[in-house]
Formats: structure tokens, sequence, C-alpha cells
């Protein structure tokens, strides 16, 4: 949307960026350990983050959803890996995801608010106890087992889907829906009132993030032996990335790639060295964060950066000279 | 054919009859008034032009074609555009791009985003915001964003464009500009309807004038007509100089 001028900070940041992406990539090619596993989790993590970011970041309808997405994804992986190839899985699992969003979005975006996010709460239970009972009727079963992948194809099919994930946010922000999902956000009357059809905008966009979190289940749950629902629609996987996006912040989308990193790593470090404390420590960390850094620790980096370079930055001091100004008095 | 016609119009709050059996036309071309006493249905009769709300009966036709049904959207790409009574910007948002909704997504055509942009910048200039084009919406004076609404609905490029109390906040000199803008607005071509307790902005500016109040019209006609109107008189000029009142600076 903006027009792309290539100044030499955006070059400076897109090699960074893909040299980061390069080396993520080449790892496993020279480095066998727990990292590689850990970096796949942090990677699920920022794939649902942004994913969620992509859809509430701007228009403010705070999903609860994306367990419902991402177990849908993970279900899918365990009844087709193996008869189908992984590639078509993890398609197919995104694919899914999308209709059930289009058809669960159709129904619940005209609610605002709190009711939206109660609905799609919901949606988790909702979705959850279907496929229990489909599995208790239809298959007899409760729970199955899945074909797994390797870790190394695990983590290269999380790195390429996050990369698909960042680069469809960056163009759904810079194309006319970015304009859209934020003037729906930010006064959703005045927005159709000026031509913007809300419904379907949110639905695509809703639709578009679920399909990034059903292929992030996918792939997570090749990780595994075995499944069941609990496992899939975990509710830890709705509120997660609303956490790691508030933490990171969301004027930009590398604030929710640093909050889904800071957090797994975090998360995963504390439940394996102090077990009891970790769910303590973690919302304590969160209410810290939410109290002192409003616009996440990404906001916090740029107010530094801000000072240490001096001057106010960007910021304007004061509304500049224009518009008609009527004579003091009458 | 009438380019905006409703017929029998109503709306119920509850029990409340907000817009009662109001017949009403607007004619190409033309500036029409809508006035009468606070609660007496008027932006209740906007929003059902603009399908904010939909009616509890009656029927709307906008050139001949019944738009009774459709959604906000739709109707704004038909070309029928308004401002709202309290503004509704979009504050964080540049005010050139608060214009560029208008004009990417409210024109009824695909339109590029280079083309959105320049029909943006023709729209802020028109209103004087270029100046300001950059500043987030939200840090605009009341004026400025009030402005600012005109320019968004203009950049849809409406045949017909509502506006709610435009005047409403404003000084005695930002009065007679709007009076002005509204003249050249109807200079373009647009067709207007707007709602305005400033008395002597609607006499000065329109050329016919419904009267609504308790939801009923109770009187139409030429601003020397509506004037010396007795009941119109009794209910709602003669319960104060109004205009003086409600335009004195904020
Ligand atoms: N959404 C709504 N729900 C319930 N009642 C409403 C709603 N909108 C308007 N009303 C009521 O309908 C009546 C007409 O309101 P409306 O806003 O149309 O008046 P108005 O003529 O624009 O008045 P003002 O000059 O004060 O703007 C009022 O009694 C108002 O309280
Ligand atoms: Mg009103």
């Amino acid at each position: 949307m903006r027009t792309t001028t290539f100044t030499r900070t955006r070059i400076v940041s897109l090699v960074v960026l893909a040299a980061i992406f390069v080396v993520l990539a080449l790892l496993p090619t020279f480095y066998h350990g727990y990292w590689i596993t850990e970096i796949t989790d942090i990677l699920r993590y920022a794939v649902l983050t942004v994913g969620w970011v992509i859809f509430s970041g701007p228009t403010g309808y705070m999903s609860l959803a994306t367990a419902a997405f991402f177990g849908l994804g993970f279900y899918i992986a365990a009844v087709f890996n193996g008869p189908l190839p992984f590639v078509l899985v993890i398609i197919i699992s995104g694919a899914i995801a999308f209709i059930v969003a289009m058809l669960v979005g159709a129904l619940t975006l005209r609610l605002r608010g709190v009711y939206f996010a109660i609905f799609t709460f919901a949606l988790v239970l909702l979705v959850n106890s279907v496929v229990l009972e489909v599995e208790r009727l239809v298959t007899g079963t409760r729970g199955r087992f899945v074909e797994q992948e390797s870790t190394n194809v695990a983590y290269w099919a999380m790195l390429i889907v996050f990369a698909f994930t960042l680069v469809c946010a960056v163009a759904i922000r810079r194309s006319r829906y970015g304009l859209a999902l934020q003037s729906i956000g930010e006064y959703e009357e005045a927005a159709a009132h000026s031509g913007i059809n809300v419904v379907r905008t949110k639905v695509l966009i809703f639709a578009t993030s679920a399909f990034f979190m059903g292929m992030a289940g996918a792939i997570i749950a090749t990780r595994r032996s075995y499944i069941d629902p609990g496992i899939a629609f975990n509710m830890n996987t709705s509120f997660l990335p609303v956490l790691m996006a508030m933490f990171g912040g969301m004027g930009n989308l590398v604030g929710p790639v640093v909050g889904a990193a800071v957090f797994t790593y975090l998360g995963d470090y504390l439940l394996s060295h102090i077990p009891d404390l970790f769910m303590l420590i973690f919302g304590v960390v969160l209410i810290l964060a939410i109290l002192f850094m409003p616009n996440g620790i990404i906001g916090l980096a740029q107010q530094a950066w801000r000072k240490i370079r001096g001057g106010g930055g960007k910021q304007l001091e004061s509304e500049p000279e224009g518009g008609r100004r009527a004579p003091a008095g009458r | 054919m009438h380019l905006l016609e409703g017929e029998q119009v109503t709306k119920h709050f509850g029990g409340l009859a907000a817009v009662a059996d109001v017949d009403f036309y607007v004619d190409e071309g033309e500036i029409l008034g809508l006035i009468g006493p606070n609660g007496a249905g008027k932006t209740t009769l906007f929003n059902l032009i603009s399908a904010a709300l939909s009616p509890t009966h009656g029927k709307i036709s906008y050139k001949g074609r019944e738009i009774t049904g459709l959604a906000p959207h739709q109707i704004c790409r038909l070309g029928i555009a308004r401002t709202f009574q309290t503004v509704k910007i979009f504050p964080h948002v540049p005010v050139v791009r608060n214009v560029m909704v208008g004009s990417l997504f409210g024109t009824g055509r695909r339109t590029s985003e280079g083309e959105a942009l320049k029909k943006a910048e023709a729209a802020l200039d028109f209103v004087d915001l270029t100046p300001l084009r950059d500043v987030p919406a939200g840090d605009l004076t009341l004026a400025n964003q009030k402005r600012l609404e005109v320019a968004r609905a203009l950049a849809t490029d409406p045949h017909l464009l509502l506006l709610d109390e435009l005047m409403a906040g404003l000084t005695h000199t930002e009065i007679t500009e709007a009076m002005g803008d509204i003249g050249q607005i109807r200079g373009r071509g647009i067709t207007v309807i707007m709602i305005e307790h400033v008395m002597h902005a609607i006499m000065g500016t329109c050329d016919r004038i419904i009267v609504l109040d308790h939801g009923r019209k109770i009187a139409e006609g030429t601003p020397a007509e509506i004037a010396v109107n007795q009941q119109v008189i009794e209910c709602y000029l003669g319960q104060d100089t109004s205009g003086d009142e409600e335009d004195a600076g904020s």
C-alpha cells in the first residue's frame, strides 16, 4: 500500500532477515540437538501469534479460537499423515481450518467485543466435543496414533510455514485489506459507511489467519506418536498467542515474533526447571509486561532507541499549521 | 423520477416512533434542509437512508430502485455518502488515509491505490486540510475532523451527500465557510440533504426544507414558506433563537 521506498535501512533489514532464514534453514545440517526441537516450538508459536495478529491485531476482535483451528490441523494430520504425503496433509489442514473459520466467522463476526471472544472460546469446546463424539460413535476410538515425521522434517516444515505466514502477514498489511482492517478496528460503523464490506473483510481475514493455525497444528501433531482431543484442543493454544502478542507488541510484526520466542523459551525453561512455580512466574511476568510495556517489548525497545538517539524521533510535538483557523473571538 | 424518495418511512424503537410515516423526496441538484427540535427523528432518518438502521416499514428508493434492505457499504457504493452528527473518524490513521478509505472502497468501482490517493488528495484540498494530511486524524480539532468527514464522503464520488449537523460547534466564520462549501459541492453536481440547527445557514443555503417533529413531517416548503409557517414557529422556530445558541464556537 505504501509506496515501497527502498531506503538503506529497509535493504539492511531485508538482508538481515534473509540471512537469519538461511542460517535457520541450514542449521540441521551441522547441528543435531535440543535447539532443533526448541526452535520448532518457537516457530510454532510464532506462526500462531502472527496468524492471530493478522486478524485480531488491527480489528481488535479478540479471537480465542486459535486452539480450534490448530486442533483441527492436529487431528487431520493424525488421520491422514501416512496415507497422504506430509506436504499435502499440511495444506489440507490449512484449507479445512480456513473453511471452518469461514463458516464460524459468518456466524460470529456480527458479534462485537466480549461476545465475540466468548463465542470463539466456546467454539474450541464445541469442536473438541464434536471430534470426541465422532470418535466414540463412528470409529469407536479415543485418540489415535500418528504417523511421525523426523525432527528435522518437522523443523523445516515449520520454518517454511513460518516464512509463508510472515510474508502473507506483511502482504495483507500493505494491501488494501490492511487499511480496511485498521479502519474496522478504529470505527467499524464509519468503515461500513465509507464503502468497506466489513463482514466479508472480517470473515476472509479471520479464515486466512486460521489457515496458518491449521498448518501449524498438522506439523506439531507429527511430533507425537499418540494424540487425543484433549491434547489437540488444549485451551492454552488459544491463550498463549494472545499473551505473546501483547508481550511483544502489535505495532509491527517483529513484536509478535519476539514475544513468541521469549515466551516459548521462558515457558519451556520454567517448565523443565521449576515446574511448580511455572504458572506463577509466567503470570507475574505477563502482568508486569502489560503494566509497564503498553506497546510491548518492541515498543519499549523503540522508546529506548529514541532516547539513545536523542530527540523525539518521529513523534509530533504539536499539530502543524493548517486547516482554516477562525480568528479568536467572534 | 426523484433522485431519492421515501414512502411512509417509519422506525420504531420499542414503543417510540422515532420516524413515523414520513414521505419525502429529493431531486437531482437540490439542497434539501431537514430541521426540527431535538429528538425529532432527523438523524434516525439519515440512518434509515444510509442503512445504519432498517425501517420498521416503508420503502426508500434511489434512482428508481428500492434500496431498503441493502447494507451500508452498498448504499455508499451506489453513491449516497454521509457524515455523522458525532464525528466518526479513524483516529490513529493519518488524515490522508482516512480519506483514502472512501476513495478506495466507496466509489463502487475497482480503484487502484494510486488513483485512490489522488482522489483523496483532491478531496483534502477541497476542505483545506492538505497541510495536515499526515497527522493522525485523532489529533485534529473538531472543526477539522468535520472537514475530514466531508472529504472522506466526497472521496466516494457521491451523487447524494447527507450532512448531519455539519455546523454544530463551529464559529461564525467557520459556518460562513461551510455554507460556501455546500454551495460548491452542489456546483459539482452533488445533491445535498443537510440537517442543521443553525437557522440562518439553513435558510440561506437550502432550496427546500422539511420539518420533522416527534417523528412526523409537519411542514415542507421553501425557506420563505417555512419561516412563516405557524406550526413550525410554535414547535421549533419560536422556542428560541436556536441557531445563534447552537453555533457558539467550541
Ligand atoms: N438506536 C436507537 N435506539 C433507541 N432509540 C433511539 C435510537 N436512535 C435514536 N433514538 C431515539 O429516537 C428519537 C429520535 O432521535 P434522533 O437522533 O433521530 O433525533 P434528532 O432529530 O437527530 O435529534 P438531535 O437534533 O438532537 O440530533 C430520540 O427520542 C432518540 O432518543
Ligand atoms: Mg441528530
